[in-house]
């Protein structure tokens, strides 16, 4: 029965869920909103399980003075101070315990979860996507080696892409006469990522759309049950 | 006498419901493929240049309920407020003149309904059908004994290699089960692998790592790992924390799990469900590491970058595809069969619908238009 | 760690560092040329007649401000100059951060511009598809006050607004899902309505297939490359033409990369050869 039960709802629920695409009258066109609002209220109750772990497993490492331990006291004061200054002083829209914390927000020009959030969180997160750059220019320096026949044609459109979408193509470019405009950088990249990058991105959401209903069949039917931790 | 009252009903029903005024023509109809939520008020004023329209809705009480005020004098509006299938609404259209007065007023009176079956996705209908069809047919044809070829996926042929090395290197072995919740289908085909993934680590005893981004799928990592050294015959391995929760923030996860790579230093990682921008700082990170690197998306975008920074990478399809690999079970197997006919038809589809389109006849392509 | 045998990955880093930074401190002003893209999505908003309400979406967060930053700002000003009436939405919750910095960036620029009667923020809103979703029927039920709490009546910008039907267009600026992509299947394919926005350089080539000649995507900028077209093209350049100069060089030092890869390539297979011949 444990196995069996969650067989059941899934059955169902999938057959529920295809037929109300296409049925707009009560109750099947409400019913896909209906379930995706309860899988948020499931999800808000799942928070609470992923903070315990996060508490649990830090304050383990911290316990046992794990290797790196002091990280992991980081994360935890992080996590402590953002939890208090929201929970006390609320943020931009919304009160806290101890009101606006007007005071404290004299001193520092907005509210400190704010101040936290504009001048710590925001730079921290633009910070890691930033390392793409640097991560690019090291897989891009792996990556484009003239191989084969293949390879050579990834590199020379990699380094017109590459080119046409910066200034520098316009600038190498620009002076082509208006009649010879297909030959400008900018426009060499777009028709590259117009056509064959369009061409190649289809096939594979095409084949990744094919994959998708296979997989959705097979846990619709039960035939699919590791999801569930294994047979 | 009687023919008299009759005319002046027939005036009255005519002067309350006129659709075609002087100058207002007014129409309400029900919104096709709906719920009955909904009624359209089409109107066109004509022979006046400027002016302004209001529209009402005439409520229980009488009372007028403005929906809109505007210049526009030929216009469609969607009425969808407290429209209830099966009730009477009037609607009343009023034309003002460039200094406020009133020119025109229109009313017309019209119910909703709700239908039982939305005719723009017919087209959407007959694939779902013929995709369903062919794949349930192959599952049960492979059921019933017949022998299935599927060709090798590399990197998943190269699962016990990454644990064997993790095992002999005494290092451990990183999972990320992709950023997204479960309501995301590469989640599921990540966590799917993960299933047989942690099999494979409580059999050689390798420590395993799975750092999620979501609650949902944290709590679903865990029993799947749970299960997985219970089958395997070694429960007392299983660690609880080994599943464990980092953040929802995209970024804050990216770093934490860095984190892990550069500090662990994990043997074997595998990155296996749906990615954004960090596939190429998490990949490149591994790289760094000297892990030997295993990818797997169906996000077109992030595929490059797996391919030029992982040893292995799935692509689309084969991380869907690769539960029923690792599985080898017939039935699953049939599956990808019914894939591979529902590719065949798209082929011969689209090359009908190219050559229609060249010849100028657009109707496949019309009718397979999602509206 | 090295990479291979002659250079070490941080070297690559530390001249990426100096070839971004350096030219954003002395800008050097490369030529912009503007592709059919973003000439698309600035046609869709020059052509949209002054008074209609559009939907602006913010569907990122500070990771990727820097790429979508610029390009919002510049979408928005152009339909204040077009004096096109402007209902924000965000899918993501940083997103109503994100539209209010832009707004208050704009605000001495467009001083005469009211929120309430403009713009209105409706704020963040859970729920991805099923929000699109419900929005066709109903902007009302799926937002009953803006951002600060103003019941939607009170809003006369949102006078006779009621669903997609009553709106110009959409245009989402999109760091992933949900996002552009979301947009375009509902508010597009199911509503008949012109979507476009903006997404990041990264996640363009996946958003690209949805321009095409359905115009299920009206144009796309792609990218800070985008922005800086957009920039252009309504001719008010900002962080994302500054940018560009960046970008520029970046690239061309990830070609320099690239030559050199391939220079230490050959000559370590012409010297194996040797070795072999030996």
């Amino acid at each position: 029965m444990k196995r069996k039960l969650p067989l059941i709802i899934t059955f169902c629920v999938g057959i529920i869920i295809i037929i109300s695409e296409f049925i707009p009258h009560k109750p099947f066109g409400q019913i896909s909103g209906e379930l995706e609002i309860w899988f948020l209220i499931i999800s808000g109750f799942a928070i609470l399980l992923g903070q315990l772990s996060l508490l649990k497993v830090n304050f383990l490492k911290i316990k046992f003075k794990q290797k790196n331990w002091p990280f992991f006291v980081v994360t935890l004061v992080s996590f402590a101070i953002m939890v208090t200054v929201g929970i006390f002083w609320g943020t931009e829209s919304n009160h806290g315990i101890l009101g606006n914390g007007e005071g404290v927000a004299s001193l520092i020009g907005s509210k400190p979860f704010d101040y936290l959030f504009n001048n710590v969180y925001q730079h921290l997160s633009a910070t890691m996507f930033s390392l793409l750059a640097f991560f690019i220019a090291s897989a891009a320096y792996r990556a484009f080696i003239a191989r084969t026949v293949e390879s050579n044609l990834l590199l020379i459109a990699a380094v017109l892409v590459m080119l046409g979408n910066t200034s520098l193509g316009s600038f190498l470019t620009g002076w082509l006469p208006q009649s010879l405009s297909f030959l400008h950088l900018p426009n060499i990249a777009e028709f590259i990522m117009k056509y064959p990058n369009t061409a190649g991105q289809r096939a594979i959401m095409i084949g990744a759309g094919l994959g998708l209903i296979g997989s959705s069949l097979r846990i619709i039917l039960g035939i699919e049950r590791s999801y569930l931790g294994g047979e | 006498m009687k023919k008299s009252i009759f005319l002046f009903f027939l005036f009255s029903c005519f002067f309350l419901y006129s659709q075609v005024g002087q100058y207002i023509d007014l129409d309400v109809v029900d919104t096709p493929n709906d719920d009955g939520s909904s009624l359209q008020i089409n109107w066109q004023v004509s022979d006046c240049d400027s002016g302004n329209v209001v529209l009402a809705r005439l409520a229980d009480n009488g009372e007028k309920h403005v929906l809109v005020k505007t210049n526009n004098l030929k216009r469609r509006y969607e009425d969808g407020t407290d429209v209830q299938p099966g009730v009477d609404y009037t609607y009343i259209l009023s034309l003002y003149g460039a200094n406020g007065e009133m020119i025109e007023e229109a009313a017309f009176t019209a119910t909703s309904k709700a239908q039982w079956f939305n005719t723009n996705k017919i087209a959407l209908l007959i694939w779902v059908i013929i995709l369903t069809v062919g794949i349930v047919y192959f599952i049960f044809s492979a059921k019933s004994g017949k022998e299935l070829y599927i060709r090798k996926i590399s990197g998943l042929e190269s699962m016990d290699e990454s644990v064997g090395r993790a095992t002999e290197m005494g290092r451990p072995i990183l999972f990320v089960p992709g950023i997204l919740d479960l309501d995301d289908m590469q989640t599921i085909a990540g966590l799917t692998i993960l299933g047989q993934l942690a099999l494979k680590a409580a059999e050689y005893d390798a420590e395993l790592i799975v750092p999620v981004c979501r609650s949902m799928v944290l709590s679903t990592a865990k029993e799947i790992v749970k299960e997985a050294f219970l089958k395997a015959g070694r429960p007392d391995a299983y660690k609880p924390d080994s599943v464990f929760y980092l953040t929802d923030d995209q970024f804050g996860f990216v770093a934490g799990v860095d984190g892990i790579i550069v500090r662990d230093k994990p043997a074997a990682n595998f990155f296996l469900g749906a990615f954004y921008a960090e596939s190429l700082i998490l990949a490149e990170t591994g790289f760094a590491s000297g892990a030997i690197q295993t990818a797997g998306t169906a996000m077109p975008s992030q595929l490059p970058f797996f391919v030029a920074a992982c040893d292995y990478t799935l692509i689309g399809e084969e991380l869907y595809a690769a539960s029923a690999y690792l599985s080898k079970e017939p039935h699953q197997l049939g599956s990808l069969k019914g894939q591979d006919l529902g590719k065949a038809i798209f082929v011969i589809v689209l090359t009908i619908g190219i050559i229609l389109e060249i010849s100028g006849i657009s109707f496949l392509k019309n009718f397979l238009t999602l509206h | 760690m090295a990479i291979n045998k002659n250079i070490d990955r941080r070297w690559i880093f530390l001249l990426i560092f100096f070839c971004v930074a350096l030219p954003l401190i002395f800008i050097v002003g490369l030529p912009i040329e503007t592709t059919e893209n973003a000439r698309l999505v600035h046609d869709l908003v020059q052509n949209t007649p002054s008074g209609s309400t559009v939907i602006i979406s913010f569907d990122y967060d500070p990771g990727s401000k820097p790429e979508l930053h610029p390009m919002a700002k510049a979408v928005v000003k152009n339909c204040f100059q077009r004096d096109i009436k402007i209902m924000v939405t965000a899918l993501w919750p940083m997103g109503v951060q994100m539209a209010a910095d832009i707004f208050s960036q704009l605000e001495p620029e467009f001083p005469d511009k009211a929120y309430g009667i403009d713009y209105v923020n409706m704020g963040y809103k859970a729920g991805g598809m099923v929000t699109i979703q419900a929005m066709g029927k109903n902007f009302r039920e799926v937002f009953p006050s803006d951002v600060n709490g103003t019941p939607i009546k009170e809003l006369p910008i949102l006078n006779g607004v009621e669903n997609y039907n009553n709106i110009s267009f959409v245009c989402s600026f999109s760091a992933g899902d949900p996002g552009i992509k979301q947009w375009v299947q509902i508010v597009h394919d199911t509503y008949g309505k012109p979507v476009t926005g903006g997404v990041t350089g990264v996640s363009a080539p996946g958003i690209l297939p949805y321009v095409n000649e359905q115009k299920q995507l009206n144009g796309l900028l792609a990218g800070l490359k985008g922005a800086a077209e957009y920039e252009f093209l309504v001719k008010s350049p900002g962080t994302a033409t500054a940018g560009m100069d960046a970008q520029s060089l970046a690239h061309l030092l990830i070609i320099i990369f690239i030559a050199i890869g391939n220079i230490n390539y050959w000559r370590n297979k012409k010297n194996a050869a040797n070795a072999g011949g030996e």
